[in-house]
C-alpha cells in the first residue's frame, strides 16, 4: 500500500492547513470536478468553490475549499488554497442565509446586480453547506 | 537657578514620560515578535505562488496579455502602506517621500490608494489625488485584506483608469534594518534572466497547465497581486512596530539621560541652599554674641 500514498500539503497565506500522506484527493476546478492519485502527471489547476475531499488510511475528511491553486506532481500535491475551512469552522445558519440571498440576487437580475459575483457566492454557499454534509 | 520645587516637578514630569515610553516599547516588541511569526507562516505560501508564476511566465513568453503590457492612460495607482499611528520615528515620513521624492510620480499621474492614515494624510496634504482609503486593514491584516484591494486595483486596471500599479511599503530586512521599497506590480515584471533559468528547470520536468496560459494567468495574476499585497502588508507591520520599538528606547533612554541630569541639577539646589541656611544662622549667631 506504501507506494499509493503521497504527501498532501495544503497551504494558506496564513497557516499550513494540512500535510499528510494521503491516498487520493478529490476537488472542484475550473475544468470541473478531479480526483487525484499518487503518480498523476505533473500538471497546475485551478480551484473553484467546491467540497475538498481527502481519503487516508485512516478515512474520509472534507473541507470546504473556495479560491486557489494545486500544484499535482508525481510524488507531490500542493495545494495553494486562498480561502479554505474545516466543517468545524462553517458557520451553518450564515452559509444558508448567504445562499438565500444570492439565489435571490441572481433571480432579480435587477440592474447594477454584479451577477458573477452572485453566482462565485452561491457557489461558496453551496460548498460550505456541502462540506457539512 | 530654577527653584527647587520647579526641579521636582519636571523631574517627575519626564519620569512619567519614560514610563510611557517603556510600555509603548515593549507593546511593539510583542507586536513585532507577533508580526514576524504571521511572516514565517506565509513564508511557504508565497515561494510556492512566486514559482508557479514565474513558471507560467516563463511558458507564456511573448503572449501578448494586457498584466504584461500594462494600460495605454498614463496613470500610474501607487498602493501606500504607512501606519495609523505616529511616534515611529522616519517610518511613514520614509516610505511616503518614496512618492513625493520621485518626479515619475507627480500629482497629475499618480493615483494614491493609501492603507494607513498617515501617508492618506500626508499625500492629500501635498495635492495627490487618494482613490480609496483601506486604512483599517493595517491594524490586523488578513489575507481577506490583500484581495479586497486588489480587487479594487484590478477593477480599475480593466476599465482602463490605471496603466500600472506600484506597491509602496517598508521591507523588514531584520529588527534594526527597514528598507523604504516602491515596487511595480503591474505590468509583471520579472528578469529575463530568471524567466531563462525558469525555462531551462521547466523543460527538465515539463508541467502542464489547466487551463492553458492565457486563461491561467488571468485567474493567477490576481492571486499573485493579491499575496504581494498581503505579503506587504505583513512586512509594513513588522517594520512599523520595529521602527516604534526603536523609536521608543531612544526616548527610554534619552529621558533617563534626562533625568540624571535634573537630579543633579536638584541635588546642587538642595546643597547650596542648606549652604545659605547655614551662613545665614552662623551670621545671625555672630550678631547676637
Amino acid at each position: 500500500m506504501a507506494e499509493n500514498v503521497f504527501q498532501l500539503k495544503i497551504v494558506t497565506p496564513e497557516r499550513v492547513f494540512f500535510d499528510e500522506p494521503v491516498q487520493m484527493v478529490e476537488f472542484n476546478t475550473t475544468e470541473g470536478e478531479v480526483g487525484i492519485y499518487a503518480n498523476h502527471v505533473p500538471i497546475t489547476l485551478i480551484i473553484s468553490p467546491g467540497v475538498l475531499r481527502i481519503t487516508t488510511a485512516e478515512g474520509e475528511k472534507k473541507a470546504a475549499l473556495h479560491a486557489g491553486f494545486v500544484e499535482v506532481l508525481p510524488d507531490k500535491v500542493t495545494i495553494l488554497a486562498e480561502i479554505i475551512e474545516w466543517p468545524d469552522e462553517i458557520d451553518e445558519e450564515r452559509a444558508t442565509e448567504a445562499e438565500r440571498r444570492a439565489r435571490e440576487r441572481i433571480a432579480a437580475r435587477q440592474d447594477g446586480v454584479d451577477l458573477d459575483r452572485a453566482e462565485i457566492s452561491l457557489k461558496k454557499a453551496i460548498a460550505r453547506i456541502n462540506a457539512l454534509r | 537657578m530654577a527653584s527647587m520645587r520647579d526641579i521636582k516637578r519636571r523631574k517627575s514630569s519626564v519620569e512619567s514620560t519614560q514610563q510611557i515610553t517603556k510600555a509603548m516599547k515593549l507593546v511593539s516588541t510583542v507586536k513585532l515578535q507577533r508580526a514576524k511569526a504571521r511572516a514565517e507562516q506565509s513564508m511557504f505560501y508565497f515561494n510556492e505562488l512566486y514559482n508557479t508564476v514565474t513558471s507560467i511566465l516563463a511558458k507564456a513568453r511573448g503572449l501578448e496579455h494586457p498584466y504584461m503590457k500594462g494600460g495605454k492612460s498614463g496613470k500610474k495607482a501607487v498602493v501606500l502602506i504607512t501606519s495609523n499611528k505616529g511616534l515611529a520615528g522616519g517610518y511613514n515620513s520614509n516610505v511616503i517621500k518614496l512618492v513625493t521624492r520621485d518626479p515619475e510620480f507627480n500629482k497629475e499621474n499618480t493615483i494614491i490608494y493609501a492603507i494607513g492614515k498617515k501617508g492618506k494624510d500626508a499625500l492629500q496634504r501635498e495635492g495627490y489625488e487618494v482613490m480609496k482609503d483601506f486604512s483599517e486593514a493595517i491594524e490586523a491584516p488578513t489575507y481577506r485584506d490583500g484581495m479586497t484591494v486588489t480587487k479594487e486595483l484590478l477593477g480599475a486596471f480593466e476599465q482602463g483608469d490605471i496603466a500600472e500599479i506600484y506597491l509602496a511599503y517598508t521591507f523588514f530586512k531584520n529588527t534594526v534594518s527597514h528598507i523604504p521599497t516602491m515596487l511595480k506590480l503591474l505590468p509583471v515584471e520579472i528578469g529575463e534572466k530568471e524567466l531563462d533559468e525558469r525555462e531551462k528547470e521547466v523543460s527538465d520536468a515539463p508541467m502542464n497547465f489547466e487551463p492553458e496560459d492565457e486563461e491561467a494567468l488571468n485567474l493567477i495574476i490576481p492571486k499573485y497581486i493579491s499575496s504581494m499585497v498581503y505579503g506587504a502588508l505583513i512586512e509594513a507591520q513588522a517594520s512599523e512596530n520595529g521602527a516604534r520599538m526603536q523609536a521608543m528606547d531612544n526616548a527610554t533612554n534619552n529621558a533617563a539621560e534626562m533625568i540624571e541630569h535634573l537630579s543633579l541639577l536638584y541635588n546642587r539646589a538642595r546643597q547650596s541652599k542648606i549652604t545659605t541656611e547655614l551662613t545665614e544662622i552662623i551670621a545671625g549667631a555672630d550678631a547676637i554674641s
